[in-house]
């Protein structure tokens, strides 16, 4: 991950939009460091698309500012459009023609002069792993090859921010983890890179800073150990077959939570494998049988499902 | 570069893609050329007599394939003001669309491109249709002069049309919508001076056929092509052509750049 300047690339105060009765972004304020990972974290319906659309001039806000590499969003959109590249949810090529065509249409775009532009369109599709499939039309591509001439063609500009709305949405596993390594190559080149996904590992692995947006407002922010830290720790769970185990490990190993009616015992733990040797060692010692036994450490779905679990959504501020 | 160099930059590049698509999809094109085709060989060969003999003079189905002719081109505007709003909407629910609405081009360009490409399209049509029509009877007796004339009004009544079913195709959400809404267009050269003069309809019929702008733009091709009067009808093409293009780009450009 790059290291953060002060220069910021993203800044937002007081974002609002709706659509008839339906508020979907309720002040939304944001300030995105250039250089910087960023997710905007939220179930379906959240406002993630929405704020990503006003983001990127697409779509304009119903009260609120917002500067994007220093130019005013509205008053200079042009300006902004030079900084930005998008990759919507929804894949935006096009169909009828190839990727190389595809390309070339966005370097043309983009006004760049036609051997860089061929240039441009060669490399993207080498790094892509396109080069193949080059002269077959898009409608044949397969979803993940779809989503990478998506952002290569996003990227034929050079754009220094980037915005990426659930860019791995309906990937397989495979596929997801190539796109994966493409945007982590691409913070490492010194773009800003404001992502939106519900996919919470997805988050963890690439944010600097993840902010969790639920009925458009802003919920936490903060970097993921921190958003982390605001949920209980990680814990052993062990089951029993007879109550009389139950008692005695907890007894053994003094302390825990029980819970009686399902015979289990929570041990607290941060996961690590020493801890658990020591637990498994004190079991043995005092010949207990564990019928199951699972180890869980906390991630971005417990802070998810902490914080929107709760009835009034009150902003938790954590750096 | 000044802002009309990205214009013209920008619309050529769009123009490209669309006439790269067209290559691709090419039913869309063969249907529309086809249909004015065929209407021709239609009221030449089927009509023609009966209709060519009420026209009075001696030519009958000859003289009847030099008076359709130039509502036959007509049908071919017509014919294309579908195709456009098609394509257009069709265009509209590709995600492609929102990534140009983000990108710092000339923001009309995607609908230049879609203008100029059935611009070209719609003259291809035109040289079929009139070779064909030649092949049939059609005896145009225009200097080279007058063809040029000719071939401009066409053109600026084509582009006219073409803005208006732009306007269409950005006005709907569906594409079987935005393929409907031009349909009327096809009845134009009918209920004008297309197919029978318009002195032969009824009061209120004939009141209609003598205003409406495909009237004037038929009469002026008469006119140059075959030698009939052609009075102020010349004018009233030009004024007509310059109107619904204006009016229908400024609509079109407002539909476009609202919130969708």
């Amino acid at each position: 991950m790059a290291t953060p300047t002060s220069r910021p690339a993203i800044t937002v105060t007081g974002l609002r939009k709706s659509y008839g009765d339906n508020l979907v972004l309720d002040g939304i304020d944001l300030d995105i460091p250039a250089g910087t990972t960023f997710a905007l974290l939220g179930p379906n319906g959240a406002g993630k698309t929405t704020m990503v659309q006003i983001l990127s001039t697409l779509i304009s806000a119903d009260s609120g500012e917002a500067r994007i590499g220093g130019f005013h969003l509205t008053r200079e959109p042009n300006a902004v459009r030079d900084l930005i590249g998008v990759t919507g949810q929804f894949s935006a090529v096009d169909n009828l023609l190839t990727g190389t065509e595809n390309l070339m249409l966005m370097a043309d775009l983009r006004h760049l002069a036609r051997p860089a532009g061929r240039r441009r369109t060669a490399e993207l599709l080498d790094r892509f792993d396109l080069t193949e499939a080059a002269g077959k039309p898009v409608m044949t591509y397969s979803g993940g090859m779809r989503r990478r001439l998506d952002l290569a063609m996003t990227l034929v500009g050079s754009p220094r921010i980037i915005f990426l709305d659930e860019p791995t949405a309906g990937l397989d596993p495979r596929s997801r983890r190539t796109m994966w390594e493409i945007i982590r190559g691409l913070v490492a080149s010194g773009v800003t890179i404001f992502l939106t996904t519900q996919y919470l590992e997805e988050a963890d692995q690439l944010a600097d800073r993840v902010a969790l947006l639920d009925h458009g407002r802003l919920i936490a922010e903060g970097s993921p150990d921190e958003l982390k830290r605001l949920i209980p720790g990680g814990h052993i769970q062990l089951r029993f077959a007879a109550l009389a185990e139950l008692e005695a490990a907890a007894r053994a190993l003094g302390g825990g939570t029980r819970d009686d009616d399902a015979l289990t015992l929570l041990i607290p733990s941060d996961g690590g494998v020493r801890s658990l040797r020591g637990v498994l060692d004190q079991l043995d010692r005092n010949s207990i049988e564990v019928a199951e036994l699972a180890v869980h450490t906390p991630d971005l779905d417990d802070v998810f499902l902490t914080l929107t679990g709760r009835p009034d959504h009150e902003r938790v501020q954590v750096s | 570069m000044s802002s009309l160099s990205y214009a013209v930059r920008d619309s050529s590049t769009m123009l490209r893609r669309n006439l790269l698509r067209m290559r691709r999809y090419p039913s869309l094109t063969l249907m529309l050329i086809g249909i004015p085709v065929i209407l021709l060989l239609l009221f030449v060969y089927v009509f023609g007599g009966t209709l060519g003999a009420g026209l009075g003079g001696a030519g009958g189905r000859m003289q009847y394939a030099n008076y359709v002719a130039p509502g036959i081109l007509l049908m071919t505007v017509a014919g294309t003001a579908q195709g456009t709003a098609i394509s257009v909407a069709m265009d509209m629910t590709e995600g492609i669309i929102a990534r140009f609405k983000t990108m710092a081009i000339f923001r009309p360009s995607v609908l230049t491109g879609h203008v100029l490409g059935y611009l070209i399209q719609t003259m291809l049509s035109f040289a079929v249709v009139i070779a064909v029509a030649m092949l049939v009877g059609f005896r145009p007796n225009a200097t080279v002069v007058e063809w040029v004339a000719a071939a401009g009004v066409l053109t600026m009544i084509t582009f006219a049309v073409i803005w208006f079913a732009v306007a269409c195709g950005l006005v709907t959400k569906s594409v079987e919508t935005a393929s409907n809404l031009p349909m009327p267009l096809m009845l134009l050269p009918f209920l004008g001076s297309g197919f029978v003069p318009t002195d032969s309809m009824p009061t209120a019929v004939r009141w209609f056929a003598e205003y409406q702008p495909f009237t004037p733009v038929i009469e002026t091709l008469r006119g140059l092509l075959l030698g009939t009067s052609i009075g102020n009808n010349a004018i009233l093409a030009v004024a007509w052509s310059l109107v619904i293009t204006v009016a229908s780009y400024l609509w079109s450009r407002k539909l476009y750049n609202r919130d969708r």
